[in-house]
């Protein structure tokens, strides 16, 4: 089982309401948060194209805060997912140093904080809670060792790619084009 | 208490903050109706609750989540059409409504200390006692039509109850002139039917769909943009006009970067290519519609070569996309916009769009405009409310024949004294909208405001127009409270329940409670005949088989719909409810009243070298000025950026991320905003998101953050035909901000 998310670029507006309920479901404070969104424009007027993404951790496979966390607190969890275990969290930064994404921040209680593509919901069954707001239903998640999942069917029938493919992470974001 | 000269702004201050004077009533400010909370609240689910959102007019109806007693998410209900279990992040973000420490937090009425103007804290009794008072001496002395409301909202729906049974119908909500009250007389005088809210739009079947202006995506008016997402993603032509790239034009085949104001022409090339090269609906034009020849004739110059000087759209891409349109007709929807108060002739404008829509075939066709089924929930009655002397058309001195609804800016010019009109306006109740904000024109609003006796302002943060207020009544958020159902007619018609999850905070209250209170203190209670909202729903609900117990559990109910089909039936007869009964394509009515029966293009006035048409719109995680405020929104966005050219940037010198001050033709100027330079908007014009750019220092996220784009519209362009205020005829110049 490897859990990934496609994203796609097609249907989301940029909205942000998978930022607020990631924020509303995991109790992210205030002036933090564990995915955003990132408008890209391409071209000049008036020949002009949009991308727009919602980013976060991508559970790289590869990962590079796993292998620099001195303490193992940063670990992968079931099915690939990356987390971090609070209470072995020093706060020593190493992880956001290495993280070619940005995706990692200190909460305010002293741990390093990120997106866990909401396992706790995964493990009851249901979607993470950006996929399961997500007004245009751009976001997909799912296991992509099963052939017949939608995100397999997505990503075999959609041409797509990952950020930052040259770090070598091996992400398990996807984003359709 | 002697009246004031002049009504000075009050920035209102947090209870314990400076600047408060308190009362003999602060003892009892903080300990507020027990006997009336308990009574709201009484049965309100603990852990799961139904509402409907307030953070929109979109309403979705979702449940609300505790997590150990404490507010944790609001997420969509699935039965509902509205968001399709989906909420919006202004829905998602709903949570921070209730939780923003910036509320007002109990009722305040305006004194005079040491020659200095300040709020008192009140008990809702004083509070109460001053608003009847006051109420009744205008009632004495000018006539109860001399009272006037504004409003925006749920809640204002009990204080129009209350206003109507005092005498008056001097009613306005600025969502009519100041936002879609242009398109619904258009639809009205084309179709004899408007197209309501949430809009007829069968978008999710469009194979093309039409947007001019409409930025979907950024005004996230949630089923419509799931439905546009969909039709997209299977591939639907979508055609944009707008002088920006916005998220809609990004995600459509054409974008046709228009010349701001110049939307009419395009729309009549269009119609000259249709009828021309014979591509409209022939069937259906001789069946369904009047005033075909004239049309004809009427567009006869309007080929694309004209329209092409004016709009700076090639008339090859006209023929284009006019046949586009034609080939997936009937499932072609030009979309009749929401906000279209642009240039004065929007009436005009948007009967353009009707009228394609009729050559099209498209109204009452799949993938075009669907028939909505009604949803009948009888209300519960009262007794007939008096019949005013003076109507609220007194107000407006005749003019503006097609309006159907009060005007607010009508309002606000028949508030301010002139020799001419034997009464004015004397007392303001506003609830739910700011309108220094929401009025163009904001130093007019301020003259009226000054020639107010009364001004009572309901509201749930200390917007700007709470400042001017004589009283301030705090309102709970829609998650606190109770309110009248969400009936929605369309594909499934249903009712929606809006339940309290949490008791009110601080001092504040529902609505319904303050405005029965008052009516029972006005000698009105008769109108109030239901002591708590629960027992109102409770009777309205048995009324269609269900009650206040099922909704807790359903949040959602459909209603059955045995009557209606969503489409025409091929060739089936129709009566449309214009002079004719048929689809007026020649308006008989605009003919008969003096105005174009055709839609015609007038050129509007250009900006000057160095001047810039200023537009504005929407942003997807705020509703105007209502959010900007809220911790989890503001989290989103917490301040607007002017959208300029690179090419007028580097002329101005400008650097993208910095900060600069805009002024208008009039002089008048904004607040520091950002500049955003970007390829995405023509050089004719600069762009703002609204809402932004607050005064009122106590809501401490969103002041002096961003630039207000209605202090930037000193000038308006008004609507003959409907009294609609035309905003965006404004042009700005750059004045570097000075640290």
């Amino acid at each position: 089982m490897r859990y990934a998310m496609a994203i796609d670029t097609k249907r989301c507006v940029g909205c942000s309401d998978c930022v607020v309920a990631c924020q509303t479901e995991n109790n992210v404070p205030i002036g933090y948060c564990r995915d955003w969104i990132v408008e890209e424009t391409i071209g000049a007027y008036p020949d002009l194209a949009l991308e727009i993404r919602s980013e976060r951790c991508n559970h790289c496979e590869d990962a590079p805060c796993v292998r620099c966390c001195p303490t193992g607190a940063s670990h992968i969890a079931e099915g690939g997912i990356v987390m971090v275990e609070h209470d072995d969290c020093i706060g020593c930064k190493a992880c956001i140093a290495s993280c070619p994404y940005d995706a990692r921040f200190v909460h305010p209680e002293g741990y390093v904080d990120k997106c866990t593509f909401c396992l706790h919901r995964v493990k009851d069954g249901k979607q993470p809670a950006c996929v399961s707001v997500c007004p245009t239903t751009a976001m997909i998640f799912g296991d992509i060792d099963d052939k017949n999942s939608d995100i397999s069917k997505a990503l075999k029938t959609r041409k797509h790619k990952t950020l930052i493919p040259e770090a070598g992470t091996k992400p398990h974001v996807f984003y359709l084009l | 208490m002697g009246k004031m000269n002049r009504r000075e702004f009050i920035k209102i201050a947090g209870i314990g903050a400076g600047g408060m004077v308190a009362g003999a009533s602060m003892l009892q400010a903080f300990s507020p109706f027990q006997i009336d909370s308990k009574q709201i609240l009484s049965t309100a689910i603990p852990g799961v609750t139904p509402t409907y959102c307030e953070i929109c007019f979109w309403k979705c109806a979702g449940w609300v989540h505790k997590k150990d007693g404490e507010a944790w998410k609001i997420v969509g209900n699935p039965d509902d059409p509205h968001s399709n279990g989906r909420f919006c992040p202004r829905g998602t973000g709903g949570i921070g409504a209730y939780t923003d420490p910036d509320r007002l937090k109990t009722p305040l009425i305006r004194v005079e200390e040491r020659g200095k103007q300040v709020f008192r804290e009140a008990s809702w009794d004083e509070a109460f006692d001053y608003i009847v008072e006051k109420m009744n001496k205008i009632k004495k002395e000018h006539g109860p039509e001399c009272m006037a409301m504004f409003t925006h909202g749920s809640g204002g729906s009990y204080f129009k109850n209350m206003l109507r049974a005092f005498g008056s119908n001097n009613i306005a909500a600025p969502s009519y002139a100041q936002c879609r009250g242009p398109r619904e007389e258009a639809y009205m005088l084309t179709y004899g039917e408007t197209v309501g809210s949430p809009e007829r739009t069968d978008i999710r079947n469009s194979k093309c769909l039409v947007l001019i202006g409409s930025h979907i995506g950024e005004n996230m008016h949630n089923g419509q943009v799931q439905e546009f997402t969909e039709a997209v993603a299977s591939g639907a032509a979508v055609i944009t006009v707008d002088p920006r790239f916005s998220t809609a034009a990004s995600k459509s085949k054409y974008w046709l970067p228009i010349k701001p104001s110049t939307d009419l022409a395009l729309m009549l090339a269009w119609i000259n290519v249709i009828i021309e090269e014979g591509l409209y609906d022939k069937k259906y034009v001789e069946k369904y519609t009047y005033g075909f020849e004239q049309l004809k004739k009427s567009v006869r110059q309007n080929t694309p070569e004209w329209a092409y000087p004016i709009t700076t759209i090639k008339p090859h891409i006209i023929r284009e996309t006019a046949r586009e349109m034609a080939k997936n007709a009937p499932a072609t929807l030009v979309h009749p916009g929401r906000h279209v108060t642009w240039y004065g002739d929007d009436t005009q404008r948007v009967r353009a769009g009707a009228i394609l829509n009729a050559l099209l075939g498209s109204w009452g066709r799949r993938g075009g405009f669907y028939a909505p089924a009604k949803a009948h929930v009888p209300k519960p009655k009262h007794p007939a409310y008096p019949k005013p002397k003076r109507d609220w058309r007194d107000a407006h001195d005749g003019k503006f024949p097609m309006a159907s609804l009060a005007i607010s800016q009508g309002i606000c010019d028949a508030t301010i004294p002139t020799l001419t009109r034997d009464c004015d306006i004397k007392g303001w109740i506003v609830y739910g909208t700011n309108l220094l904000s929401t009025l163009p024109q904001p130093e007019k609003t301020l003259q009226a405001i000054q020639a107010l006796d009364l001004l009572v302002a309901i509201d749930i943060m200390p917007a700007e127009i709470t400042g001017y207020a004589d009283v301030v009544l705090p309102e709970c958020t829609y998650l606190e409270r109770y309110d009248d159902l969400r009936v929605s007619p369309g594909r499934s018609p249903n009712v929606a329940l809006r339940a309290p999850a949490f008791e009110p905070k601080y001092d504040t209250k529902p609505a319904y409670w303050m405005a029965r209170e008052l009516a029972k203190k006005l000698g009105l209670g008769q109108y109030f005949p239901h002591e708590t909202m629960e027992s109102y729903l409770d009777e309205r609900l048995k009324s269609i088989g269900s009650s206040l117990e099922e909704m807790k559990k359903l949040g959602v109910k459909h209603l059955p719909n045995n009557e209606n089909e969503l489409y025409y039936l091929d060739g089936e007869d129709f009566e449309f409810a214009t002079p004719t009964g048929k689809i007026e394509l020649y308006s008989t009515a605009l003919a008969e009243a003096g105005f174009d029966p055709i839609p015609k293009f007038t050129k509007h006035e250009e900006p000057q070298d160095g001047y810039y048409r200023l537009i504005y719109g929407r942003a997807p995680m705020h509703t105007f000025g209502r959010t900007t405020n809220n911790p989890n929104l503001n989290d989103l966005m917490a301040e607007n950026e002017v959208w300029i050219n690179p090419k007028v940037a580097k002329e101005w010198g400008i650097k993208n991320r910095e900060y600069v001050v805009l002024e208008n033709q009039d002089g008048a100027i904004c607040n520091k905003v950002r500049a955003k330079v970007t390829e995405r908007i023509r050089h004719d014009c600069v762009y703002m998101v609204h809402g932004f750019g607050h005064t009122q220092k106590q809501m401490a996220r969103s002041f002096n953050k961003g630039a207000n784009d209605t202090d930037l519209i000193s000038r308006i362009n008004v609507d003959p035909i409907m009294g609609g205020t035309g905003m965006r005829v404004n042009f700005v110049t750059f004045r570097r901000e000075v640290a």
